[in-house]
């Protein structure tokens, strides 16, 4: 009987191989389902309507719009997978199991973390394929856009477990969801480049973290974005930094999960 | 006062601890230590505190106030050693209901850094009789069943102090007496137990010390005998043949109480004084036709409700809950 190996803690393998295993077994919800809907998407702008809608700076919309539908179902998957993972949790009791265990908060964090990142690399590379034939699957920056779709996943996957702690109920999540998740993604620039926006909201969306990390990832893709790739990098490794932090700190703090 | 040659700090130590939900003081102070290798009993009637006891010790509750303690390392600056250290059973059955007896098993080993100890889970699920379900998902299981793998589920890291919070409830007499027989393999073995149930008897057949919680504070923590023994109800009852209305002035000395109508007479019997003689002697010269005695042992369950009840009628709670 063995009871360390390697420095990643048998602990915090086993709950990231845990919620691995929790989401692999039912592969409609987390993967067939979001590529459908991507798929759609594509086939609108991308194909029907992406001849009569403007070039976006220099780019076909068809085009233009693939590394946002990647950076989205990432996000919402990432976001998804963390909440109802520990909301079910939560609902079941089964949570306990986590909390009794000797993992330390950061792990819990980083393990939750990486399952909920790793569904939306599953999704977001899902989708990355079935827009091939739409978009040429050119990428200009390969490892600049995984480190931005890292760290914007990583980002909603903590926003998912906090949304998770602080939920009693599954409506709790649909609000986090509807009120801060999806404004902050279609504000953010799936769908069009902020230059297109009038002045109120384009100088808003500056303010949205979520901007720079789909605009870095579109960087990635185009090579082309609306600010310059170094700041969206900083700029998004900083929040997703911080998001981190106040997500370890609410869970060591016991808030709503230890009496 | 326990007989433990071990000079390591306690097994489990509480000191002052508090703990309040609000205006609820769900734990007034209590203390107590648990030695190394004592197998002991925390009774009470429903809301006493004994699984926030329990839980504060796992780190699933936070402590008011106090000082709790595995092994001398402080639960909660210390969690990682003594989450190490501890195996609980809770009281409620709570699984990941998707996954195989097997896979919940492994998942919980891993959780507690071990690997590699398959034979260990073996026999564990060998002894508890979920061998033959290993492939069931959880949610498969009878009630029973799933009582037994938590148990099997709080041991996979083999433990030094095992907690079981109402690990009979819902299992059934022959599971029982094996889930017992294995709990007591375990503690020869050299674990300890911390053990809470409703189950008088259990506890006093296998606890060497029993604490009584009472709304958060005990009202009774001693060796199980000594604590049967202080209650020392003794009682002798007969049954007449003639109901009385009055008791006999010959009788009175002996603090006979009268019920079912006058036909039934009991009396206390202290251990000491030997008064058996001078009791019967006193009935025969009364004049009393006796149809049929009994005689009543004390048991735990005399003390448990003796000691809980007073404050029970005090507060004008209805009846503790069994
Ligand atoms: N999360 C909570 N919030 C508020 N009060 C609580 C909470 N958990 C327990 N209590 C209260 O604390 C008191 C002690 O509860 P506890 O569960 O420790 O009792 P117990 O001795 O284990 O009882 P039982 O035999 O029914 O399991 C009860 O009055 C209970 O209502
Ligand atoms: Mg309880």
């Amino acid at each position: 009987m063995n009871t360390s190996t390697g420095y990643l803690s048998v602990p915090f393998r086993t709950l990231l191989w845990r919620e691995m295993l929790r989401f692999l077994s039912v592969p409609t919800q987390t993967v067939v389902t979001p590529v459908i809907s991507a798929g759609l998407y594509l086939v609108i702008f991308g194909l029907s309507l992406g001849d009569r809608l403007p070039r976006v700076n220099s780019v076909p919309y068809g085009v233009f719009i693939v590394p946002g539908l990647i950076t989205m179902g990432l996000l919402n998957h990432a976001f998804q997978n963390t909440a109802s993972s520990i909301m079910i949790a939560k609902f079941e009791g089964n949570i306990v199991d986590v909390l009794v265990a000797p993992l330390s908060y950061l792990e819990i964090a980083l393990g939750y973390m990486l399952a909920g990142v790793a569904r939306g690399f599953l999704v977001g590379g899902a989708i990355y394929l079935v827009s091939l034939p739409v978009a040429g699957g050119r990428v200009a920056h390969p490892v600049f856009a995984l480190l931005m779709a890292f760290l914007a996943a990583s980002t909603f996957a903590l926003f998912g477990i906090i949304a998770a702690v602080w939920a009693e109920r599954f409506d709790g999540i649909s609000a986090f969801s509807t009120y801060i998740i999806v404004p902050l993604t279609y504000l953010g620039g799936v769908f069009f480049s902020i230059r297109a926006l009038p002045p109120p909201w384009g100088s808003l969306a500056l303010g949205n973290p979520l901007f720079y990390m789909i605009d870095g990832v579109r960087f990635g893709f185009l090579g082309a974005s609306d600010i310059p790739p170094r700041a969206s990098l900083a700029i998004a490794s900083l929040s997703c930094l911080f998001v981190f932090a106040f997500c370890v700190l609410l869970l060591r703090s016991g808030y709503k999960l230890r009496k | 006062m326990v007989a433990s040659a071990k000079t390591g700090p306690p097994a489990i130590q509480i000191e002052g601890l508090v703990k309040r939900y609000g205006a609820l003081s769900a734990l007034r102070g209590i203390s107590f230590e648990v030695q190394e290798g004592e197998f002991f009993g925390l009774l009470g009637p429903n809301g006493a505190g004994k699984s926030t006891a329990i839980n504060i010790i796992v780190g699933l509750t936070r402590r008011s106030e106090g000082k709790v303690s595995v092994f001398g390392h402080d639960v909660t600056a210390e969690y990682r050693t003594t989450r190490r250290l501890v195996g609980v059973v809770p009281q409620e059955l709570v699984f990941d209901h998707f996954f195989t007896v097997e896979r919940t098993l492994k998942i919980q080993s891993g959780y507690f850094g071990v690997t590699g100890n398959e034979d260990w889970l073996e026999h564990l699920m060998e002894v508890l009789d979920l061998a033959a379900h290993r492939k069931k998902k959880v949610l498969e299981l009878s009630g029973g069943m799933k009582r037994r793998l938590l148990v099997a589920k709080a041991l996979v890291h083999r433990p030094r102090v095992l907690i079981l919070d109402e690990p009979t409830a819902g299992v059934d007499v022959s599971l029982r007496r094996s889930l017992w027989e294995f709990v007591r393999e375990i503690h020869d073995q050299g674990t300890t137990v911390l053990l809470t149930t409703h189950y008088i008897e259990e506890a006093e057949q296998h606890c060497q010390r029993i604490g009584i919680l009472n709304h958060g504070a005990f009202v009774a923590l001693d060796r199980t005998e000594k604590l049967v023994r202080t209650l020392d109800e003794k009682r002798i009852s007969l049954y007449l043949s003639d109901p009385l209305s009055d008791l006999p002035p010959r009788l009175q000395p002996f603090k006979g109480v009268l019920g079912e109508g006058g036909r039934k007479l009991t009396f206390p019997l202290s251990r000491e004084d030997g008064n058996l003689r001078a009791l019967l002697h006193a009935v025969t010269e009364s004049g009393l036709g006796v149809a049929d005695l009994e005689v009543h042992m004390p048991d735990l369950e005399d003390v448990f409700v003796s000691l809980t009840s007073r404050s029970v009628r005090e507060e004008g709670e209805p009846a503790i809950g069994r």
